[in-house]
């Protein structure tokens, strides 16, 4: 900046650290007591370092489970979660990019009608309506199945919207050319608006798998078998038995299982998390 | 705004909106409805018949003080939530957004608790936090506070909003720090040519330049505060102690289920999809405004 900062920069680097420090902690508390003994725990007793039992707790918990009557490995819970979240995040970007491409060219009677039907969903997150669409679900025999999981969560205005406002972007003369070359509305499809969205598709991936697969209600809702449990529900169901019972390790090492996904997807992919973050605004 | 270049057909594109029309006419629009209807029916005490009440149902609602202190306390906990983490991460976003050494390692380690599911956070904190066995709890006893948020309500509130505030800071970041880097660095210089010290220069000069990003973060904090809160109180306090953190959300959740009273949950649902409208139509006058600024 303008002035000399020396000190302003070392406060700057303190604070951000401690920030750090703070976002970091829960999860520092997590993965430590994912590593002790229970007892330990129970008592009030758990030490700030990591115990020696990390591979017997995680091994535990990906294949066993809690040693409850109700007992559901982790490894499970996971792969629920992540049938779901794939299922969200594809079959939200498929439907999307079709609708978006019939909207933006074509011209077709009630073609704006549709658009703002799809739009006005924005509106409507799943928790506002709840039970009725429980009850569609449970008349549609979905209940406990992955169909169930995903389909009610797939409708989304804003990826609609957002491969909308690209498409509007692509030059006409692009069609123009692969019309010359004898190209029909399928063939422009694949071969030149498909290759050219894959960067916006990348990013809306992330950020939908993600929300995905982070769900909580719905699943919570729709899911009465233990083995079709997300790892989402299954912790909080982990916790329900009073505290004497709850084996800390366990949940904690799901929660470290829980977000080990989701977390990876966002340090990993950070540009693109940012992108579909910032271009969905929401 | 229309593509001049179209394909002509007259099947093709109703066969491209299809699916999407489908799901959204199925999953989202007729429960939507049958929430209406439902909401002005009176269901007997089997289920077996109901009867149109006109709205009586919502009439209950707001004579009922529990739904009236559910709808002071959601909108309490969106404000402590929001302000909380709003200007935490807005004082992190202004030492991130300095020329520093590192800076792309700091906006890594804070960004991805993004990441992390409402109730995965709900246990951590409550793990952290609890009575008998928490980490914290050891050293807030130790300072004499009596601390148990399990019986004390309002500690359960605190530790709600405390949780609900410490997931949403890496969004704020992310979204202040990209508002702090598209204001022009030349401004900044001009201020401080002007003599205005630090301090000054960000309440006179940043702070307004930010504000249509704190305006367009506070409502998607307050609807983040409605929604996304319900995992976290699920985990935490399953609504308790008594009803001290039921907020709108989880009150249409554990009436229905746990009440069996649909009348009352589907009015519940139908008056907070009149508040997503309103706060949704706010964040688009928003936008276009953004457009234009």
């Amino acid at each position: 900046m303008v002035e000399d900062e020396g000190i302003r920069r070392y406060v700057a680097h303190a604070i951000l650290w401690i920030g750090i420090a703070i976002v970091a902690f829960p999860v520092y508390i997590a993965i430590v007591a994912s590593t002790q003994d229970n007892a330990l725990i129970a008592n009030g007793q758990m030490s700030l370092l990591p115990g020696g039992h990390f591979f017997e707790v995680y091994y535990q918990t990906i294949f066993v489970g809690t040693s409850g009557s109700t007992r559901e490995p982790v490894g499970n819970m996971m792969l629920n979660s992540l049938v779901m979240a794939l299922a969200i995040a594809i079959g939200k970007i498929a439907i999307s990019i079709i609708s978006a491409y019939a909207i933006v060219y074509f011209r077709f009677p009630f073609r704006m009608a549709i658009f703002w039907i799809i739009f006005i969903t924005l509106m409507l997150p799943v928790e506002v309506r709840i039970y009725p669409t429980y009850k569609i679900v449970a008349d549609l025999h979905m209940l406990d199945s992955y169909a169930g999981l995903s389909l009610p969560l797939i409708a989304s205005a804003t990826a609609t919207l957002l491969f909308r406002q690209f498409f509007m972007t692509v030059p006409d003369e692009l069609l123009e050319a692969s019309r010359i070359d004898g190209a029909g509305p399928l063939r422009f499809f694949w071969d030149t608006l498909l290759p050219l969205s894959r960067t916006n598709m990348a990013a809306l991936f992330v950020i939908l798998f993600i929300l995905g697969w982070n769900q909580y209600l719905w699943p919570l809702l729709i899911t009465t078998r233990d083995d079709m449990q997300t790892i989402q529900v299954g912790i909080r169901k982990m916790i329900t038995t009073t505290d004497a019972l709850t084996e800390w390790p366990i949940v904690m090492a799901t929660a470290v299982l829980a977000m080990l996904p989701p977390v990876f997807v966002v340090v990993a992919m950070q540009k693109l998390f940012v992108r579909g973050l910032v271009e969905t605004e929401k | 705004m229309q593509k001049q270049a179209i394909f002509q057909s007259k099947l093709l594109p109703y066969a491209l909106v299809a699916p999407q029309l489908a799901i959204v006419l199925i999953f989202f629009y007729w429960p939507a409805l049958q929430a209406v209807i439902q909401s002005f029916l009176l269901q007997d005490a089997f289920g077996l018949s109901s009867t149109f009440v006109w709205f009586e149902n919502y009439i209950e609602l707001f004579k009922d003080p529990a739904y009236f202190e559910a709808i002071v306390r959601t909108f309490f906990f969106s404000f402590a939530i929001a302000v909380s983490s709003l200007s935490f991460a807005l004082l992190l976003a202004v030492m991130a957004d300095k020329p520093l050494r590192g800076s792309m390692l700091y906006r890594t380690l804070l960004i991805w608790p993004y990441a992390v599911a409402p109730p995965v956070v709900g246990v951590l904190w409550i793990f952290m936090l609890h009575p008998s066995l928490g980490v914290l709890s050891r050293y807030l006893r130790g300072m004499g506070v009596d601390w148990n948020p399990l019986l004390d309500g309002d500690q359960a509130a605190a530790l709600i909003i405390l949780a609900a505030a410490w997931k949403q800071i890496s969004y704020n970041f992310l979204f202040f720090l990209a508002g702090l880097q598209a204001i022009p660095k030349s401004v900044f210089e001009a201020a401080a040519i002007d003599g205005a010290r630090p301090m000054r220069r960000f309440w006179t000069v940043t702070f307004p330049l930010l504000s249509p990003t704190i305006f367009f973060l506070l409502v998607v904090n307050i609807v983040y505060a409605f929604f996304d809160t319900f995992g976290i109180i699920d985990t935490m306090t399953r609504g308790g102690p008594g009803t001290s953190t039921v907020t709108l959300v989880y009150k249409v959740y554990s009436d229905g289920l746990l009440g069996g009273n649909l009348g009352s949950s589907a009015a519940q649902s139908v008056i907070l999809m009149v508040m997503v409208i309103v706060l949704t139509g706010i964040q688009f006058r928003f936008v276009e405004r953004k457009v234009t600024y």
